[in-house]
């Protein structure tokens, strides 16, 4: 009996794992390095920022510990709050790592709460997949906007479980839910996560994979936080597979016989 | 009145000054120390594809991006 091989489709590329994680708020690069190995994780974001000139020279660089032969790259625009300077960042990205088409697309709308600006995201989600992009976008977790995003024509939709850096968890199940369910393309939860049950319940959910940064990073032992993650995007993976048991209140049926029993 | 003999660019939105009065992309990479660097750059709100840096001039005011990737989720 040969049982095919759950992986993760994005873009006609697939992976073995469906942790995604960020390379950010680490102590230093080899840290940054261990819980990459340990997370498992295959696809790695980056942010593209002005190099330093004339300073530091020789200074090793993300790419040294963390190369990219070894991991898929995908390049974010965090920190842009307009079209225009996605997809800017997103073209020089290309160019930085040799015409490498997958990217992820985030439009913040608010310096304070990091929520995103799902009208500008839209505008430069037009641009970048007429340009041939496949694009990854990050978004709020409206259905609508979701499935906009998929018509449009992004590779997978990553709906926010909470804010960014906020460890909030997922504040609404019932939305990821009604995303998972309308789309086409991978659905993946990306930012909120706080801790490995969060994770696990992503995945329960039915979302493809998860993107994750913070909460791994600003652990006490992010090394050992991202094993956890490894485990509970596994776990979730493994019980929305299997099926859970239907809810109910009170169950008239226990575990045990009732056969048997000493008198 | 002197031949202009140096010029400014504006990298990453500060003023450097060269003493030449043109050169190319690569020449400019190399005086950087960022040859063999994983880097991007941007002329004036163009990109320049590696293949063209032997061939790009820059001029006097021309602003530039150099970007490579950081850390970041």
């Amino acid at each position: 009996m040969t049982q095919k091989k759950d992986q993760l489709l994005i873009a006609g590329k697939t992976y073995q794992s469906r942790l995604l994680v960020g390379t950010g708020k680490y102590k230093d690069f080899e840290q940054t390095r261990l819980a990459i190995d340990a997370s498992g994780a295959e696809i790695i974001t980056v942010a593209i920022r002005r190099t330093n000139i004339g300073q530091n020279e020789g200074e090793p660089s993300l790419l040294d510990f963390v190369p990219p032969n070894r991991f898929t790259y995908l390049p974010n625009t965090a920190g842009c709050y307009s079209a225009d300077d996605a997809v800017r960042t997103l073209r020089l990205a290309r160019e930085l790592l040799d015409g490498h088409k997958l990217v992820k697309l985030e439009v913040l709308g608010d310096p304070k709460t990091l929520y995103p600006n799902v009208i500008e995201t839209i505008k430069a989600a037009e641009v970048l997949i007429k340009e041939g992009f496949d694009v990854m976008v990050y978004t709020s977790d409206d259905p609508i906007v979701a499935k906009e995003l998929e018509n449009i024509g992004c590779c997978a939709i990553m709906p926010l479980a909470s804010l960014i850096g906020s460890g909030m968890g997922i504040l609404n199940p019932w939305n990821l839910q009604i995303i998972i369910e309308h789309a086409k393309v991978p659905v993946l939860v990306d930012a909120g996560v706080g801790t490995a049950s969060d994770a696990a319940i992503a995945m329960e959910l039915g979302c493809e994979g998860v993107l994750m940064n913070t909460a791994i990073a600003s652990a006490n032992d992010p090394i050992m936080m991202a094993s956890a993650m490894k485990k509970a995007i596994e776990a979730g993976r493994e019980a929305f597979l299997a099926g859970r048991m239907a809810k109910k209140l009170y169950s008239a049926s226990p575990s045990s016989p009732t056969q048997g029993m000493i008198s | 009145m002197n031949k202009a003999t140096s010029m400014n660019l504006k990298i990453n939105g500060n003023i450097k000054s060269f003493d030449d009065s043109s050169m190319t992309v690569e020449t400019l990479v190399k005086q950087l120390n960022l040859l063999g660097k994983r880097i991007a750059i941007e002329k004036n709100g163009m990109i320049i594809s590696k293949s063209e840096f032997q061939n790009i001039t820059l001029q006097d005011g021309d602003q530039l991006e150099i970007v490579g990737a950081v850390g970041g989720g």
